[in-house]
């Protein structure tokens, strides 16, 4: 589905990425883990189309998409929810979904998805608390029908009651099996519980790669004690 | 009660040219941060269709309703051609597109001078707007209640498409965050392109308005940018509230000044006041608020 081969990518003269190689197969779900400054938004960014790559390629599908913008990368099936629960404060709940799709079922979809914007669809997104905008942030980018969902951070600065909601969510469409799933996660055991796969990234290097799961938590913490 | 009621009839007009010319840059200046010099130009364009289109249809009533979509569509791809050429290598550089876009100006009014006569060309006004009505014993010019009209047509088509269209959501969507926009989907470049065009088009339709009441020479730009920019900035940027309100207030209170003084004396007061007001509340008459994160 995802592949990322050799990618080399930073911000001017400074290189944050430095040949970064991962794979996310169809169906599967893999989570990036790693200290702060590591580069794992940066590779988001990369895998979205947001950063130009210095070297290396993007393939989506198999497709070379190194040089689509991040629309055409959407109109090919990538779905990207950004780090800070981003939204168009100015538009309401309801205008912020239909940017994407004024398809009344598919609005009614992700709202059955969460419920909590239901009461919210007038209101500005602007207004919303950190947890709500998160789930607008998801719901949106699940209009967009995506056959890959990259998350960045998702639970990251969210009240603990709406963490759990988001997680029980993102865990159903990993396990859907038509979606492919690339999270980004400090919380490393829902990152392992809700992926097959994980990367650890440090100082721009994938320097740990494995099986999700569990068991794997002792051995990702390892590597990022590292 | 005349001297009070004149100028409030003829300043409101003035307000409504004002507020025509101020909508388009209230959308590219306003919402998408371009200073766009050449916005004069694009009035001008406006009103030298309406002369044009006057020397194809011989019938000055047609002519000058027919000039309306035309000078639209006419300054609107000059819009297009101004953003696809120099524009968009400046998006979020606005003081390098203020630079570019006074060359780009200086160009068009170069061009006018050769093409049309130097001292300016005359717009006949049809006779169905060539009238006056009474409004408590004053004659008030047709003409002035069309411009105000046109304008009330202008803000209402414009607030429908960014308010009901899907176009509308994702022209917001990509002032209020480009990255995100993109993200979701949207075709950032061809919004901003069709912004342009919306905006320039805007400019064009104001300069039909501008061609009835004014001398219509190369220098008509020169004569409304400054003011236009002025009511974007006094509004609030963003907001389309605060330029109707600004252009009313400015075109008001200049009728006001005008008559208690000289029309060049009033402009100074006007300008004197905008900028004592923006030393007070600099981001303009309406802010946008918001909870957290833009």
């Amino acid at each position: 589905m995802l592949e990322l081969k050799s990618v080399t990518a930073g911000y001017g003269r400074t290189m944050v990425l430095d040949d970064v190689s991962i794979t996310i197969p169809t169906g599967k779900a893999a989570s990036i883990m790693g200290h702060n400054g590591a580069g794992k938004t940066t590779l988001l960014r990369v895998a979205c189309g947001l950063l130009p790559v210095k070297r290396g390629q993007v393939l989506l599908d198999g497709e070379d998409v190194t040089k689509l913008r991040p629309s055409a990368r959407v109109r090919r099936g990538l779905g990207y929810v950004p780090q800070g629960q981003l939204c168009f404060p100015q538009m309401t709940t309801l205008e912020n979904l239909h940017l994407v799709s004024t398809e009344r079922g598919a609005v009614d979809g992700v709202l059955d998805t969460f419920p909590a914007l239901r009461a919210q669809l007038g209101r500005r997104a602007g207004l919303l608390s950190g947890g709500q905008r998160q789930q607008l942030s998801i719901a949106r980018t699940l209009l967009t029908r995506p056959r890959l969902l990259i998350l960045d951070e998702p639970t990251e600065g969210i009240q603990p009651n709406v963490v759990e909601e988001i997680e029980q969510v993102i865990t159903r469409l990993a396990e859907r099996g038509d979606l492919s799933v690339l999270l980004v996660e400090q919380h490393v055991g829902f990152a392992l519980r809700a992926t097959d796969t994980y990367y650890v990234l440090e100082s721009g290097r994938i320097t740990s790669s494995g099986e999700g799961g569990d068991g794997a938590e002792s051995a990702v913490r390892a590597a990022m004690a590292v | 009660m005349d001297s009070l009621i004149a100028p409030f009839l003829n300043g409101t007009a003035d307000g409504a040219l004002l507020l025509i010319a101020a909508l388009g840059l209230a959308l590219t200046f306003g919402q998408m941060g371009v200073i766009n010099m050449a916005h004069g130009e694009f009035l001008l364009a406006g009103a030298l269709t309406a002369y044009v289109t006057q020397q194809v249809i011989a019938s000055t009533d047609l002519s000058i309703l027919l000039a309306l979509p035309i000078a639209f569509v006419v300054a609107g791809a000059l819009g297009v051609v101004l953003e696809a050429t120099v524009i968009r290598w400046m998006y979020e550089r606005p003081l390098d597109t203020l630079l570019a876009t006074v060359g780009v100006a200086m160009i068009l009014r170069q061009f006018v001078l050769d093409a049309f006569p130097s001292q300016g060309v005359g717009v006949v006004t049809p006779d169905w707007l060539d009238h006056q009505i009474d409004v408590f014993g004053y004659a008030w010019p047709l003409r002035q209640l069309f411009t105000i009209l046109l304008a009330g047509a202008c803000l209402s088509a414009l607030a429908a498409l960014l308010k009901f269209t899907s176009f509308g959501r994702q022209i917001r969507a990509t002032v209020q965050n480009r990255a995100l926009a993109e993200t979701l989907g949207v075709s950032t470049r061809m919004v901003d392109r069709i912004t342009f065009f919306v905006g320039s088009g805007l400019a064009g339709v104001a300069g039909v308005a501008i061609s009835l009441i004014a001398a219509t020479d190369s220098t008509l730009g020169t004569k409304y940018i400054v003011a236009a920019f002025l009511v974007v900035v006094a509004g609030g940027l963003g907001q389309l509230k605060g330029t109707i309100i600004a252009a009313w207030v400015v075109g008001v209170s200049t009728a006001f000044f005008t008559d208690w003084t000289t029309g060049s004396i009033a402009q100074v007061i006007v300008f004197v006041l905008v900028v004592i007001f923006l030393q007070v509340r600099p981001q303009g008459l309406f802010t946008v608020r918001t909870r957290g994160l833009a």
